[in-house]
């Protein structure tokens, strides 16, 4: 894949690790300041969420709407225009003190930056119930536009209420026989024009204030049992695949023992910036904004986050 | 590069059940992005381990006979065939060393 010189005495300005709109933003940026940026994006998770969603009707811009993957395709193009070395490789270790930074790669390569930045993301949440492990790929899935082919007309069940979990249930009437949507609360959390256009929608039903307790089959899917959070009772539904759509978390792995991490689990950062509480290293897109999470604001936050490496550096050099 | 070869529903009972070394089946489609992501990865694998097994590719669109036969419901689905049975599988994409520890039985 890559046949980047690598010397161990080469120490770069820039390395960002993660892709995404907040990575390749922070590559052109960076890019076109000179810097020679090296992005580090995932082997199979390169682009970040927007590769698993059809249609971006919000990202501004584009009156007509754009596909998420190619979206992405034009972000990862225009980082590589100014220069950006782009590679994809999984990051595996992360040192993240002092003035010389250390990436390591799955194959045990290293880098070295002088500043980091933070562009992770963050991965789909689960239930957390044994069946749903057991059953993925079998009748439960985290991404409609995946897997929504193989469940033509059958009755399923999306779980969650935010734009997502909406996202997903109406991706899903076009080939599903019915929606079922589960969501703990009484109200969706989804943007109106997304909660209304679900709510409309003749295929989709909903079942409120309830939660899945538990994923039933042997093969695959064939129900699910739902609790009732009001009277606690518990009642089957009857669908042969299931969608989870409850967010995301973080991914913070490489560096919660070493960053100041937040309550909601994301990358501390000090107010407007993206400043950790490691000088040299900083952090934008959803690894760091556990409230807004839009492509737009991933990219903002990415744009702040190589103006502040250009600072950073500049005073190092001063 | 890519040893990779291309198989379907009529092709399936001699290129993987029959086959003389074990084979890492690719269920992919076209608008599956993380098999597209995929993609290349398996290649490398039919390349770097040609000796030890084949690597094969069945498009789901095309072949929704075997797609059926073997439930699947996710892509990509990697499947590992031995001596005709269903020896492991990885349901979505991942990173080349998670496949090189998955499969270190054939692989090594």
């Amino acid at each position: 894949m890559s046949n980047a010189e690598n010397t161990a005495s080469e120490v770069r300005d820039v390395i960002i690790v993660g892709s995404g709109p907040a990575g390749y933003t922070a590559a052109v940026y960076t890019a076109r300041a000179n810097l020679k940026p090296l992005l580090l994006a995932g082997s199979v998770t390169a682009g970040g969420e927007l590769m698993n969603t059809t249609d971006v009707e919000n990202y501004p811009g584009f009156p007509e709407g754009i596909m998420g993957p190619d979206l992405m395709e034009n972000f990862e193009k225009q980082a590589a225009r100014f220069g950006t070395e782009i590679q994809f490789e999984d990051v595996t270790a992360l040192q993240l003190e002092g003035d010389v930074k250390t990436v390591t790669i799955a194959t045990g390569e290293t880098f070295q930056a002088r500043a980091i930045i933070l562009s992770t993301g963050s991965a789909y949440r689960e239930l957390g119930l044994p069946n749903e492990k057991r059953l993925s790929g079998h009748g439960v899935s985290w991404c409609a536009t995946c897997d929504g082919f193989f469940f033509k007309d059958q009755d399923i069940a999306v779980i969650g209420g935010g734009d997502s979990a909406m996202e997903e249930a109406l991706f899903l009437t076009k080939f599903a026989k019915s929606v079922t949507v589960v969501h703990r609360r009484d109200s969706l959390k989804a943007s109106k024009i997304m909660a209304d256009r679900a709510l409309a929608h003749e295929k989709i039903s909903f079942i409120w204030n309830s939660t899945v307790d538990d994923v039933i089959g042997e093969n695959k899917v064939t129900g699910l049992k739902i609790k009732n959070l009001l009277d606690g009772s518990v009642s089957d539904l009857a669908v042969t695949g299931v969608f989870v759509a409850i967010g995301n978390d973080p991914r913070t792995e490489l560096v919660k023992d070493t960053l100041d991490i937040t309550p909601a689990g994301t990358i501390a950062v000090e107010g407007r910036s993206s400043k950790t509480s490691i000088p040299g290293v900083f952090a934008a897109g959803d690894v760091v904004d556990p409230t807004y999470r839009q492509a737009i604001t991933a990219s903002g936050s990415g744009c702040v986050a190589a103006i502040d490496v250009e600072h950073y550096l500049a005073d190092l050099h001063a | 590069m890519s040893n990779a070869k291309d198989v379907t529903d009529a092709s399936f009972g001699t290129d993987v059940l029959s086959a003389d070394k074990p084979v890492i089946v690719d269920f992919w489609a076209e608008w599956c992005g993380p098999c597209r992501k995929l993609g290349p990865i398996l290649d490398e694998i039919s390349v770097e381990y040609s000796e030890k097994v084949n690597v094969v590719k069945v498009n789901v669109d095309d072949n929704p006979a075997i797609a059926a036969e073997y439930g699947i419901t996710s892509i990509p689905a990697v499947y590992l065939f031995q001596d005709g049975q269903v020896k492991n599988t990885v349901i979505g994409a991942k990173p080349k060393q998670f496949f090189e520890k998955e499969f270190a039985d054939v692989l090594s």
